[in-house]
């Protein structure tokens, strides 16, 4: 909206000169879109055009049509729509209990000495490690039911929001502090008051890049380990090369991972709308 | 009503070789407007601090009323230079935040916030959000939510210190009637000469190095003010540039002295 104002700010001062014609600009929404539909066309082209064998790259219908049957009727015993819950349910469980837990960590970390010594270097310890690195320790001690996946993601997911809740935690206005401690406020009443409220940019902060790690995360040990879900739709249609299945579950896991990164987007201008405004 | 006495007091940042302040000694009672005047660096804001409790004097005795003072307290009002409010609560609810802490229920806080806010003549701004306001007008509601917990004296940090010229007039004539209305006493500090001189009933001249009181004058011009005369009238009085140009001369002469005790 803001680029449609600024040639009408800009024209104003210079209504003496002719007006050769309505200067037009583009939003940015406007440009992304169409790239998106240059990137389809040029697919489309490629396929149509009979340079690449549909099965190293399908057209953009045949996978359409695809997505209609997998919908409709499934593949591997389930539709798309039952490897999706599965996915979506893994990781909304590891996301629910992470932000259960790591959010009072991470206050504690942020607002407790000796818990930011014991803490601390655990979750530092561990967070480097690439989630997949440890799946085989954790498919040994749990199995390849549902609660080592869950398990995954869930530590995938913890680190970020532990830390990036500490950070939020330390880095709270002391003049607030102040302020409330001056109207009375106790230490439980400074966190829930003051200290919970100026750190939800960074939760909400860590959420996001909790989900994004664990979204990865997650396709990636469903192509290892998993008899249902997205990555191992992915995974088994491919080792039959059943190569529009694989390029549809690629573009629904992109698509998730977008609506969710959206979604949170939303979610802290609703929730936190005085991030960055001055006050 | 409260009587605010510190005695002998110091206070000295831990590592640091010399103390912030030495051996000050002030009382604040009812009906007094004290300010404390000085140049950065003379220990007002940590006086302040060390009367509001964030911070503990290393020597001497702070109390209200008798009872020393230990950490901070809805008993003593702050209102920060920077107004410190809560981004995430409106107007009234920023207003009504003591009230909620000391667990006042709603309807009642509500009621007193809107009391306070019509005090600050802010009335018809309690849905709005703190980044809708003007610099004014959030030192306003600072000093509305520092009133409606009903301390029994009010802190002032340099409170007009961020604002613009004609804003800062304004908010001292305010002040002036709060103080006058509510009878609370107020400690103030200033780096303002002119704002330390209207203001004041009792106005004590900070030095640093390390931070004293070099002089104590009682005024009235605040008082005038409350009697009905107008500020224009009072601050062309002769009477308040001549205080004002002595008050002026000594913040001089104490600079002078400092950079000839830096130069030594």
């Amino acid at each position: 909206m803001s680029s449609y104002e600024v040639p009408a700010l800009v024209r104003a001062p210079t209504t003496r000169r002719p007006v050769i014609g309505p200067r037009f600009t583009l939003s940015i929404r406007w440009i992304s879109s169409l790239t998106l539909i240059a990137l389809l066309t040029v697919w489309w082209a490629i396929t149509a055009s009979g340079l690449i064998e549909p099965l190293f790259l399908p057209s953009p219908f045949a996978v359409l049509q695809k997505g209609w049957l997998l919908a409709t009727s499934g593949y591997m015993d389930a539709t798309l729509w039952q490897h999706l819950g599965a996915s979506l349910q893994r990781i909304g469980l590891g996301l629910l209990f992470a932000i259960l837990t790591a959010v009072p960590v991470g206050i504690a970390i942020g607002a407790n000495r000796i818990a930011r010594g014991v803490l601390d270097p655990l979750i530092e310890f561990y967070r480097p490690i690439p989630p997949l690195a440890y799946l085989p320790l954790i498919v040994i001690w749990c199995g390849i039911g549902e609660l080592s996946k869950v398990l995954l993601i869930y530590l995938a997911i913890f680190a970020p929001i532990a830390i990036a809740t500490a950070t939020g935690v330390r880095t709270v206005d002391p003049a607030k502090l102040r302020a409330a401690q001056s109207l009375g406020a106790t230490r439980i009443q400074l966190i829930r008051h003051v200290i919970v409220p100026s750190a939800l940019p960074d939760i909400l902060t860590g959420i996001r890049i909790g989900l994004g790690v664990g979204w990865s995360t997650l396709v990636a040990a469903e192509l290892i380990a998993a008899t249902s879900g997205l990555g191992f739709m992915v995974q088994s249609a491919a080792q039959f090369l059943v190569t529009d299945v694989v390029v549809l579950g690629i573009l629904v896991i992109a698509l998730i991972a977008f609506a969710m990164e959206m979604g949170l987007r939303t979610l802290q201008r609703k929730l936190v709308p005085w991030h960055g405004q001055a006050h | 009503m409260a009587l605010l006495q510190l005695e002998r007091i110091s206070a000295q940042y831990p590592g640091a070789a010399e103390p912030v302040l030495a051996d000050i000694s002030l009382t604040l009672g009812p009906r007094q407007l004290l300010v404390a005047l000085g140049p950065s660096g003379s220990g007002k804001t940590s006086l302040l601090n060390l009367i509001a409790g964030f911070v503990e004097p290393s020597a001497g005795q702070i109390t209200l009323d008798g009872v020393p003072i230990k950490g901070p307290g809805a008993e003593r009002g702050v209102v920060f230079q920077d107004d410190a409010l809560l981004p995430w609560q409106d107007v009234l609810a920023n207003v009504g935040f003591g009230l909620e802490l000391a667990g006042v229920p709603k309807p009642k806080r509500e009621a007193r916030a809107r009391e306070m806010l019509a005090l600050v003549d802010l009335a018809g701004f309690e849905q709005r959000r703190v980044w809708q306001l003007s610099g004014g007008q959030k030192q306003r509601v600072g000093l509305a939510r520092a009133l409606a917990a009903d301390p029994r004296l009010l802190l002032m940090d340099e409170p007009f210190g961020a604002l613009d010229a004609f804003t800062r007039e304004q908010m001292q004539e305010l002040l002036l009637q709060v103080w006058q209305r509510t009878a609370k006493p107020v400690f103030l500090i200033t780096h303002d000469i002119e704002e330390a001189v209207f203001l004041a009933t009792d106005l004590v001249l900070l030095a640093p190095n390390p931070g004293q009181i070099v002089e104590r004058l009682s005024l009235d011009f605040g008082r005038r003010y409350g009697d009905g005369e107008s500020a224009r009238s009072i601050k062309s009085d002769p009477r308040f540039i001549e205080t004002r140009e002595h008050v002026l001369a000594k913040v001089f002469s104490q600079r002078s002295a400092t950079r000839q005790q830096e130069r030594a």
